[in-house]
């Protein structure tokens, strides 16, 4: 391992968060519930991209072997990518979309607000622009589960339901390894674990104000920091990859 | 779907010192998800630094069949048209 090299998986896994929830957000263009979500869902879905390249462009420079920021977003296989799996889960109805990206930007803004303390000063930089799309990223997708929540009846068991099934999958965030052990050492970024308590406070804030109910159960399921996927992934590399592995090096 | 979200009208002040312009409509809840949908909907080119957003409804407007005697009888009075003055050189543009 390279001096470099925690850093390196650490901006992958960072920016694999974004790529794969910008993709998933984006699959929603033309088909969001309203007009006007249709128009912010994508609008949020490229902040993320654009998160995700800044992020894989400073990964490829310090990785140093040449490669640009699209090598790593379309031309890895599916062991490679690291995000998490909560990310990759499906957009199986509206309140699916609306708790997946509360859950991971509650997330986010406790990361974007350690990294501009960061010793590195162009994840600083990434992070002070990253900050303020993400503030509106939270109040987006929180102001649509307090009304999905407290709405109708329908509505809020979907909501209930989204928030089950996706809640062991947000743990993943914030688990320790050694890689973020050596982050965190390096004074780049804190580990992820240092950021759950004020992401459950915050989070208890808006369910009580949706009416939801969170499970007292701690279920934990991981592996994509690791490059252990559900079945999901696979089907989102082959619209995400798709013309990289047909026109390998196309551009336009 | 109306029902559930009603119209509401926006409004955009592009930058400081000008005045806020109606720019469209957008469907929502409540308030404050009809000002996100306004700030995603038109002011996604940074078109604006403030948005108002009121219900349709609440909107009193005149009606076009009233339009004669409201608007024709002001056809012929030109002399209200600040056109019969000469502009000093030195205002420059007004």
């Amino acid at each position: 391992m390279t001096a470099t090299q925690p850093l390196y998986t650490f901006l992958l896994r960072l920016g694999d968060d974004h790529l794969i929830l910008g993709q998933r957000v984006a699959e929603l263009c033309g088909h969001a519930p309203m007009l006007e979500e249709d128009l912010a869902l994508p609008n949020i879905g490229l902040d993320l991209l654009g998160q995700a390249r800044a992020l894989f462009s400073y990964a490829a420079e310090i990785d140093g072997q040449g490669k640009s920021e699209d090598d790593l977003a379309f031309c890895r296989v599916e062991r490679d990518y690291l995000n998490a799996l909560l990310v990759e889960r499906p957009n199986y109805d509206f309140a699916h979309t609306i708790v997946r990206h509360l859950l991971h930007a509650l997330f986010m803004q406790q990361v974007w607000a350690a990294l501009e303390d960061s010793s590195d000063s162009q994840l600083a930089g990434i992070a002070g622009k990253a900050a303020k799309e993400t503030a509106y990223h939270v109040r987006h997708t929180s102001e649509w589960l307090i009304r999905l929540g407290d709405g109708t009846q329908e509505s809020h068991e979907r909501a209930q339901e989204a928030l089950d099934i996706l809640m062991p999958y947000a743990l993943e965030l914030f688990e320790d390894d050694a890689i973020s052990q050596a982050v965190a050492d390096a004074g780049i970024a804190p580990q992820p674990s240092t950021y759950y308590e004020a992401w459950s406070n915050r989070l208890g804030e808006i369910l009580a104000l949706a009416t939801l109910e969170r499970s007292s159960g701690s279920v934990v399921l991981s592996g994509g920091r690791r490059g252990q996927h559900t079945e999901a992934m696979g089907h989102i590399l082959a619209e995400l990859q798709y013309m990289q592995r047909t026109y390998p090096g196309l551009s336009w | 779907m109306t029902q559930h979200t009603p119209l509401w009208e926006v409004f955009i002040r592009p930058r400081n010192g000008l005045s806020h312009r109606h720019c469209g409509s957008v469907h929502a809840a409540d308030a404050t998800l009809a000002l996100q949908a306004a700030r995603d909907v038109y002011t996604r080119r940074g078109e604006g630094l403030s948005i108002w957003v009121v219900p349709s409804a609440d909107i009193v407007a005149s009606d076009p069949q009233d339009k004669e005697e409201l608007f024709a009888p002001n056809a012929d009075k030109v002399y209200r048209h600040p056109t019969f003055y000469e502009v000093p050189e030195e205002v420059g543009h007004m």
